[in-house]
């Protein structure tokens, strides 16, 4: 514990810490899981590049999730504007905005700022649609279940080799806009097999919200989830 | 760059081990850094000095020490480090594995300086 070198009359002296550096991120995202966990939420943490689909994702899956009579909720971080907030309001889940300004990504403090105000008794889901980008997030426990991380066909089939840090975190990965593939060079198989390499036990949804192509087994898994925390 | 607001975040832990300690300065700073958690060497080296900029952690050497994923494998029941970007089992090469390690950036040890 204690090493002492003396030095004219200063002494210096090792002491052992074992503290995680983002101690404080890790405790407000632990008062997220226990606020959660009392109200039998599932919360899941949307990751990707932006652009790679997320917002339209919800937007089909909030409406399909309340046509199921499921009670969905929604934080959305993006650096400025609430122009994606904008967009889910109206489909049957409340939704908070959080601009986080120059900061690439969502921590559990700002998070836990705005919690309180989503949910509320009757929620199941929580969707956390993290700010566009594929590698700060990766760091950042916000409190979640699970880890959800998106790749659009356009990116290219090798991003989970690329970024393998986030891809090997995910619980689920889902393959969007895959109506797109006919029409541009995407080597799904290539696709598939660098993801079961990075994260062999991922579970794979290959979704289009414009044709709505796997969302039957995507909302299907959402659902199921949804009832397994039902106490 | 999120590791500047990583950097950050560990001046101020360290700092205020530092006070708890009642040291006058700090010289020295260990940590771990799992090759999972998501935090760049090259950008965390870059960002420390800016953080620690005008604080007692000011002239504190930074001592990374990499830690490498570490999986768990379900069928040898082996502990191994596969080679990134392919999560399989060192030992027998089976996908059944579980990461156990590599994912957390934790302050080891700090070196304070303390009048006698």
């Amino acid at each position: 514990m204690n090493d002492l070198h003396a030095k004219d009359n200063i002494v210096t002296r090792s002491v052992k810490v074992e503290t995680s550096v983002l101690r404080r991120n890790d405790q407000a995202a632990l008062a997220n899981r226990q606020l959660l966990t009392e109200r039998g939420i599932v919360a899941l943490n949307l990751i990707s590049s932006p652009g790679s689909g997320k917002t339209t994702l919800l937007e089909v899956t909030l409406v399909r999730m309340r046509e199921r009579g499921k009670r969905c909720a929604v934080i959305v971080g993006d650096q400025q504007t609430d122009l994606d907030a904008q967009r889910l309001y109206g489909k049957g889940a409340p939704v908070r905005q959080i601009e986080t300004v120059s900061s690439c990504h969502l921590d559990a403090q700002r998070v836990g700022d705005v919690l309180p105000e989503v949910i509320d008794d009757q929620t199941e889901l929580l969707f956390i649609e993290n700010v566009g980008n594929l590698i700060c997030p990766a760091a950042f426990n916000l409190g979640e279940d699970f880890k959800v991380v998106l790749l659009s066909v356009t990116e290219g089939e090798d991003k989970p080799i690329k970024y393998p840090v986030v891809f090997s975190r995910a619980k689920v990965v889902l393959i969007t806009k895959c109506d797109l593939i006919p029409h541009i060079e995407f080597d799904r198989d290539k696709c598939l097999r660098y993801l079961r390499q990075v994260n062999p036990g991922a579970v794979i949804f290959e979704l289009s919200a414009k044709t709505g192509t796997g969302f039957e087994q995507w909302i299907g898994y959402l659902a199921e989830l949804g009832r397994q925390d039902e106490r | 760059m999120h590791e500047l607001s990583i950097a950050l975040a560990l001046v101020d832990e360290v700092e205020q081990i530092s006070a708890r300690e009642r040291a006058r300065n700090v010289c020295g700073i260990s940590v771990s850094l799992g090759e999972l958690c998501g935090v760049e060497r090259e950008a965390l080296e870059f960002c420390f000095p800016l953080a620690a900029e005008g604080t007692c952690v000011e002239r504190a050497k930074l001592i990374i020490n990499e830690v490498k994923t570490e999986v768990l494998c379900a069928e040898c029941g082996r502990r191994s480090n596969p080679e990134m970007p392919c999560m399989i089992c060192a030992g027998c090469g089976s996908s059944n594995v579980e990461i156990t390690g590599g994912c957390d950036f934790i302050i080891s040890s700090v070196e304070l300086e303390q009048d006698e």
